[in-house]
């Protein structure tokens, strides 16, 4: 590991704002200024895009070492090299960083080249910021306080171009809006390796459009809508439903599938309203899949199950937590040793963790998981899409052996079944092998053909209702936070097993997720001298940890 | 830091205490003989009479929403006002308008825009921070119901408290 660095990395000496410091051999000299806290503002340039360099937004002063006439550094009085300054402005974006270089990011040539560049950008912009998606994240907003004037000096008509265009199914594009920074052509060719966008007409009539056969209907096409610095393009998903500065925003994982991608979940007052991918180099960069993003619809279903059900029905009243925990341990303590348990890789670890300590309680014979295999994008969807299936290898959940569940049915081993957030009916089980078990105990938030069926049904919480930790398929220990709360009376996943443990063999000292993480780790040996808050917002690599340090 | 309070320095009459005593009450005679004559009146019988007609123009009554000249609904739901209430009482739920309508180019509206006048404390925060002058603060004070639910104004009630503003405003106009 250590020998595949063993070059070791020319650092070049570069002033900025008249401090020298070091960067290794090309760096860009944005990136150079954004790592000594001086932030230049830009539009077109993006660290995972090519530099076209056409917004003119990063502007800098530059200068290179001046030179006596034998090609040697004049050496100024502080010992330090003297710099020939360009008499121009240089663009920061497409630049690396050379020995003895200069950068100025503030100087009053650069503030007035600022001033320039967002007066020009501004003169065909609409001033519609009230209906625009973008405002309160917008960078031609921001940018406009920082460096724009007050008032516009353009007095002649702004060009008409068309609004509302639908693009493709999932992104909506305002051309009036646009500043053609081209960051999405080149998301689409760069990364998505679909080039369907481009710019068409000449001059001030300049476009970004589609290609007239094709539409922007590529799985990640709603990250053209994320790196878009102004609202030009817009998700038709989140198109007018609530303005930005609304949303409380929770830093989790997307449970879609086990690459694990990392999430910002924008919720307002307990109702999601948009997802957007986190960056995190190690796991999914700054992207992520469509149909990973807008698939946070069903939390809000009213189908929801939100109170305990018991059947048959006790009294006309809903059973309260207590009542049902200990109906659903007696039927458990009944079948001892005749449980099967169907577990779902969708669950957190704390929650596996539990089910493993349920399945001894319980004497439970089969337990295993719900497999979910698909067709893998060769993206950022990986065939696995259950997103925690190495952490229910590892806790000892996924044992392969789903199959004995409905042997054991039909040959009468198992008489009861713990389905924990999956429809038996998918692992093989027909409704004739429900019908016969003594006791099935289901834990959903939403209806399925096993809660249906169910003698307990416990009202469970959704990925974006919970705390926890996940591992994805490369081994990332990572975090799953709380983004809104679980609709009525249902309870987290973890607590329903407590309380079930608890209920079928009596206490075990665990009250807070905190705990059954501390009591997991004493177990497991990959957890070990992890706690939850130091998995940190970006995760962890369990996997890669050195195993013989040299 | 301690410092003296200049006494006022006091005539013998004043000292004396009564003769101010018997001015005032001279004033008191003169206001009560008038009455009773009929010659002023101090009571204003509410809600038979009503300030109504004298009240300033800068009053801060109940909010309502306006429609333009052409009866567009001003207000773009950009949920600004929603943002700064200080006591939280507008609930907006945006909408696009759709595309057959004659302002569609507008493209946003309020589905719909509640305003609970419960929680309504007549700032007139919602006016100053309305980009497209659609909200104002109009001369209705007297606002009552029986239920909670009636003390909420909806969309309707609101334009029909508010209806036509003719022109802009200028509200930003410095020279105004």
């Amino acid at each position: 590991m250590s020998t595949a660095t063993a070059t070791p990395v020319q650092m070049v000496n570069v002033q900025i704002d008249g401090v020298w410091m070091q960067f290794p051999k090309g760096t860009r000299v944005i990136e150079a200024c954004k790592q000594a806290a001086k932030l230049v503002p830009h539009y077109c340039y993006h660290p995972k895009l090519s530099s076209p360099g056409n917004c003119r937004m990063c502007l800098i002063e530059m200068g290179t070492p001046k030179m006596t006439p034998d090609r040697k550094p004049v050496i100024g009085a502080d010992g330090k090299p003297e710099i020939g300054w360009i008499p121009r402005p240089q663009i920061s974006c497409a630049q690396d960083v050379s020995e003895g270089m200069g950068v100025r990011t503030n100087s009053p040539m650069v503030q007035e080249c600022r001033k320039g560049v967002m007066e020009f950008l501004l003169i065909n912009h609409p001033l519609d910021c009230p209906i625009c998606d973008q405002a309160g994240e917008c960078k031609l907003q921001e940018f406009s306080v920082e460096h724009g004037n007050a008032n516009s000096r353009f007095l002649e008509r702004k060009v008409k171009k068309p609004k509302s265009v639908e693009l493709g199914p999932r992104v909506t594009l305002d051309a009036e809006r646009c500043i053609l920074c081209t960051r999405c052509i080149r998301f689409m060719q760069e990364v998505a390796h679909d080039d369907v966008l481009g710019i068409v007409d000449r001059g001030s009539f300049n476009s970004i459009a589609c290609h007239p056969d094709r539409k922007l209907d590529h799985n990640y096409s709603l990250n053209t809508v994320d790196i878009c610095p102004v609202g030009a393009l817009t998700s038709t998903d989140f198109r007018f439903k609530m303005r930005v500065w609304f949303l409380k925003e929770a830093a989790t994982i997307d449970t879609n599938c086990g690459t694990g991608s990392n999430i910002t979940v924008g919720s307002r007052e307990g109702k999601i309203y948009r997802i957007t991918p986190r960056e995190n180099d190690a796991v999914n960069g700054p992207w992520m899949p469509d149909s990973h993003r807008l698939n946070f619809k069903y939390v809000a279903d009213e189908r929801r199950i939100a109170a305990p059900i018991v059947r048959p029905q006790l009294s006309e009243f809903a059973p309260n937590w207590q009542q049902t925990i200990n109906l659903a341990a007696e039927r458990l303590k009944k079948n001892a040793g005749r449980v099967a348990i169907l577990a779902s890789a969708r669950a957190t670890n704390e929650e596996l963790f539990l089910v493993s300590r349920l399945a001894k309680a319980v004497g439970a014979v089969v337990v295993d998981v719900l497999p979910r295999t698909r067709e893998p994008d060769g993206m950022l969807i990986a065939s696995d899409r259950n997103p925690n299936t190495t952490g229910a290898k590892l806790l000892g959940v996924a044992t392969g052996k789903l199959a004995d569940i409905a042997a054991g049915i039909r040959d009468g081993r198992i008489t009861a079944l713990i389905a924990l957030g999956e429809d038996a009916t998918k692992a093989g089980l027909t409704a004739d092998d429900l019908a016969k078990l003594d006791a099935i105990v289901a834990m959903d938030i939403l209806p399925n053909a096993t809660t249906a069926a169910a003698h307990v049904v416990l009202p469970a919480s959704a990925p974006f209702e919970k705390r926890g930790s996940m591992i994805n398929l490369k081994g990332r220990l990572q975090r799953l936070n709380k983004a809104v709360p679980a609709p009525g009376d249902a309870h987290d996943d973890w607590e329903i097993l407590r309380d079930l443990i608890l209920a079928v063999s009596g206490s075990n000292g665990l009250h807070s997720i905190e705990d059954v993480f501390k009591a997991m780790s004493a177990e497991v040996q990959e957890f070990a001298g992890n706690t939850l808050s130091r998995i940190g917002d970006l995760g962890l690599d369990i996997a890669a940890q050195p195993q013989n340090t040299p | 830091m301690a410092y003296v309070v200049q006494r006022p320095e006091l005539t013998l009459k004043e000292k004396a205490y009564l003769p101010s005593i018997i001015s005032g009450l001279k004033i008191t005679f003169g206001h009560f003989k008038k009455m009773l004559k009929g010659e002023t009146k101090v009571t204003m019988q509410y809600p038979e009479e009503k300030w109504d007609a004298e009240l300033p123009e800068y009053y801060r009554g109940a909010p309502t929403l306006v429609k333009d000249e052409h009866d567009r609904e001003r207000c773009v739901a950009c949920q600004l006002c929603e943002f700064i209430c200080p006591p939280r009482a507008i609930t907006i739920t945006p909408e696009e308008i759709p595309a057959d309508s004659r302002f569609a180019k507008v493209e946003k509206r309020p589905a719909e825009f509640k305003i609970d006048m419960i929680r309504c404390i007549y700032c007139g925060m919602c006016e100053e921070v309305c980009p497209e002058q659609a909200i104002y603060l109009r001369k209705d004070y007297a606002i009552n119901g029986v239920t909670r639910e009636e003390m909420v104004h909806d969309k309707k009630k609101l334009y029909e408290l508010g209806g036509v503003f003719k022109g802009l405003v200028h509200k930003w106009n410095p020279e105004k």
